[in-house]
């Protein structure tokens, strides 16, 4: 039986794994400094603007803006089938994040710089979800 | 700035498509050649600086090399910090030689993307810049990460798909006068436009190519650098910027730390965008070389299109740009890419570019980026007075 080709995995450590659990359960999570109270993305061991080191998870809105996004008409493997669109999506709570923009036609004119999206979570292997975006209605 | 260091030997291997040698041998190839065009014997080398290749890792790159070539430096060095690192290994060469570290250092970098990778691994080898947990699951192939820059230009400034394209343009007029380019048939906006495309807004032609090959200098330091056989070139100024790896985690998509290299490089120098008379810049993608001209200061941020539209960039504009065609149209083999604008500019500047010359060109600006507009590094070089 032919295997799908799998898609690039991400591999949760200790420091991020609360963000993979919440992507899970269906939960997009960012780490909040107690110290100056900002939210960041990536994960890190410190905060990326005071270089505090007590960091707490939250759940974020979901909410956010399409930066940036772009239509991949090649894919960069067999495990990615064109068209897709990857977007830099600026998240409401301010940090920046990398994803995909899903249930959209790639020429649709509602895809733009500055349009309103909302998290969704989508499955990348057995054990691992990713969030996604899609565009929210009414735009 | 009082130089201290000079360029004194330069040389390419053959590029395009080159199966006959591996990236290793290309390495010492073009090493072997550029201690060739700067009279030295491979015994006089005390200090080497390589780039390791995607198609044939080496552990410890720099130091294969000199065991291949047989020889034994004080200073042997592996740099990596993607497309920038041809031109920041310079300033830390420039360094060296101040420090009494190295005396004759030979910096060598190859790869073989074209005929050493097949096209999928190339792709995901080069895609792997993007961060492994948070951006390379998503997809991004290399020209998608610049194609994200792209986007927010145009969405920011106004810029078109058709003054990205200039770019393509230029650098085509450029090779069609190299016969060594690997792309030399002149083509138009409409044909860029016309091409495929790969990821919104960039089409097949936006994109540099996918080569073979090697490039070499040889450096030592300006007071020794009249005893060789061609006329020296000095680095005058340098600067390097770091913003960033992750293009997610840029603070500006528009705005790149060429801003910051030049500015150093300029100030080290003590010359102004003005006093340039050709320039060798960075062109993985069309919109690469249209930012960096606004960053690098010839022109206003967000007029790069406009720019890149009045021709001053072709040949005979007031700034030629990429005078051996860049790696859109000459070759790209990766890392190694801008090398072959450093060798370019040593040519310019002692006056043996042949059909392709620039007249009167004794100030050059080169500059190149690595990661996704991440690493940069800007070198003023220029030559003895008349």
């Amino acid at each position: 039986m032919m295997t799908e080709p799998q898609k690039i995995q991400p591999r949760p450590t200790a420091v991020s794994a609360p963000y993979f659990e919440g992507c899970r359960q269906g939960v997009l999570r960012l780490q909040q400094c107690a110290a100056c109270g900002r939210q960041q993305f990536y994960p890190r061991i410190v905060c990326s603007h005071c270089g505090a080191d007590d960091l707490q998870w939250h759940a974020a809105s979901g909410a956010g803006r399409i930066a940036s996004y772009t239509v991949v008409r090649r894919g960069v493997s067999a495990a990615y089938e064109a068209p897709y669109v990857v977007a830099l999506i600026d998240l409401a709570e301010g940090p920046r994040m990398m994803s995909q923009i899903v249930h959209i036609d790639a020429d649709d004119a509602r895809l733009r710089i500055g349009a309103s999206v909302c998290v969704e979570f989508q499955a990348w292997s057995e054990d691992i979800d990713l969030p996604v975006f899609k565009l929210l209605e009414e735009q | 700035m009082a130089a201290t260091l000079a360029i004194v030997g330069a040389a390419d291997t053959q590029v395009g498509v080159v199966p006959g040698r591996s990236p290793t041998e290309l390495c010492v190839d073009a090493a072997l050649r550029a201690l060739a065009d700067a009279g030295l014997d491979k015994s006089q080398v005390d200090g080497l600086i390589t780039c390791n290749a995607f198609a044939e890792p080496i552990m410890y790159h720099a130091e294969a090399i000199a065991e291949y070539l047989q020889i034994f430096p004080r200073m042997c060095m592996t740099a990596g910090t993607g497309g920038g690192t041809t031109f920041s290994v310079i300033q830390h060469a420039a360094a060296a030689i101040a420090a009494g570290t190295a005396h004759t250092i030979v910096i060598s970098m190859a790869d073989s993307l074209r005929s050493f990778m097949s096209r999928e691994q190339a792709m995901l080898t080069q895609s792997s810049t993007g961060h492994p947990q948070y951006e390379q699951p998503y997809g991004p192939t290399v020209p998608a990460y610049y194609a994200l820059i792209a986007q927010a230009h145009m969405a920011q400034y106004g810029t078109t798909a058709a003054q990205f394209a200039q770019a393509a343009v230029s650098g085509r007029a450029h090779a069609a006068r190299n016969p060594t380019a690997q792309m030399r048939d002149l083509i138009t906006v409409d044909d860029v436009l016309n091409s495929r495309l790969i990821a919104d807004p960039l089409r097949l032609l936006d994109c540099s190519l996918v080569s073979d090959g090697g490039s070499a200098v040889v450096v030592t330091s300006a007071e020794r650098a009249r005893d060789f056989p061609h006329a020296p070139v000095y680095l005058l100024g340098s600067g390097e910027g770091h913003s960033h790896e992750h293009i997610s985690q840029a603070a500006s998509l528009t705005t790149s730390a060429a801003v910051l290299s030049g500015k150093q490089a300029y100030e080290r120098a003590g010359v102004s965008p003005a006093d340039i008379d050709f320039a060798q810049i960075y062109d993985c993608f069309t919109p690469t070389v249209l930012i960096q001209l606004e960053d690098l200061g010839f022109c206003g941020k967000g007029e790069g299109g406009a720019f890149l539209e009045s021709g001053a960039t072709l040949p005979g504009g007031s700034l030629p740009v990429n005078t051996h065609g860049g790696m859109l149209s000459h070759c790209h083999p990766g890392n190694p890419g801008a090398m072959f604008a450093l060798t370019e500019a040593v040519w310019q500047l002692r006056g043996s570019a042949g059909e392709r010359q620039v007249v009167d060109a004794s100030l050059a600006l080169v500059h190149a980026q690595g990661g996704i507009m991440s690493s940069h590094a800007t070198l003023i070089l220029g030559r003895d007075d008349d």
